[in-house]
């Protein structure tokens, strides 16, 4: 816990930071980016989600107090988000290669089993023993 | 408090990595979803959440300023706009049941001319991730709300000052992870493809 009182101008601040980006995110929504940029990315997307991840490290940082924060809170803070892009990072490569990979075979048909006459001992009779 | 949030950045990380799979895979029905969505009143709740996160905040401050009644007034603001977000998620809800937009048997999408590649099943799969998405989140709202609850009726006791303060910071931690939450939710549900 933080040993020095912040100053609500702090928060006030960041309440008007994030109002802004707020709205950014909103202006920028009804704007087609492909139109300006051409490139075969989701740019809408990706900035939709480049300013929600700012206003998210806003209010950790400022709101959660994090800048006063010790290292030892830091390490769970981006533990938590760290583990949550493994997740996101790791499953789009599952999904997107799974019409990929040919469906697996069936399992093969049994290897039909030959048996080898033995030639056996005058008298003797054909069961094995064993 | 941070392992509990640590835990729940688990919890909506599955959700939100099942809605990137689907928004993948059905870009279409994901952006006619949305476009069902009103983004009145999910833009204005994500005011009244920003505006939620300041008060608790303050709330904070107040209580490490040994400043007993502004501690109070802001502790009934932080509930009074997390209720009303709560209410405009009941209102959004009804109006999606009245529209038959809630996944089931009465569902019933009828087609957006400027969405052709959206299948109505696909819709609805939105629509399931939408209300649970969005309901867990409501859900976590009320917990919210019952700890702010909690903490006014302590407040109202005189139980917190400069030296004993932790319940209120411990709260505001959780109410600010439910706001970051929500920022991320709004841009991903309700701002899909706003621009045809």
């Amino acid at each position: 816990m933080s040993h020095e009182v912040v100053q609500p101008r702090a928060y006030v601040l960041n309440a008007i930071a994030l109002a802004v980006l707020m709205g950014l995110t909103v202006a920028v929504a009804f704007v087609d980016l492909h139109d300006f940029f051409h490139v075969a990315l989701p740019l809408n997307a990706i900035v939709a989600m480049t300013i929600a991840i700012t206003k998210a490290i806003l209010i950790i940082l400022i709101f959660m107090d994090v800048r006063h924060n010790t290292r030892l809170t830091w390490i769970f803070v981006a533990g938590g988000f760290f583990w949550l892009l493994i997740l996101l990072l790791l499953i789009l490569p599952d999904f997107i290669s799974r019409d990929w990979v040919r469906r697996a075979e069936p399992w093969p048909q049994p290897i039909p089993v030959v048996t080898i006459d033995h030639p056996v001992a005058p008298g003797a009779t054909h069961d094995s023993p064993h | 408090m941070w392992t509990f949030l640590a835990q729940e950045i688990m919890f909506f990380g599955g959700l939100f990595a099942t809605y990137l799979v689907y928004r993948m895979k059905y870009s279409d029905a994901w952006a006619a979803g949305s476009y069902e969505l009103s983004l009145w009143w999910g833009g204005f709740n994500t005011v009244v959440l920003l505006a939620s996160s300041v008060t608790m905040a303050m709330s904070v401050w107040s209580v490490r300023t040994d400043r007993q009644k502004h501690l109070l007034v802001y502790l009934f603001l932080t509930l009074a706009l997390g209720l009303t977000f709560l209410g405009v998620k009941v209102i959004e809800y009804s109006d999606k049941w009245n529209h038959g937009l809630v996944p089931g048997s009465y569902f019933n999408w009828h087609g957006n001319p400027l969405f052709p590649g959206a299948a109505e099943n696909n819709v609805e799969l939105f629509f399931c991730l939408y209300f649970i998405m969005t309901g867990m989140h409501a859900l976590h709202m009320i917990v919210g709300a019952g700890l702010l609850i909690w903490l006014i009726g302590l407040a109202l006791a005189r139980r917190f000052n400069s030296e004993n303060y932790l319940k209120v910071e411990i709260t505001g931690l959780y109410w600010h992870f439910v706001d970051i939450v929500w920022v991320f939710l709004f841009p991903l549900l309700y701002l899909i493809n706003r621009a045809v």
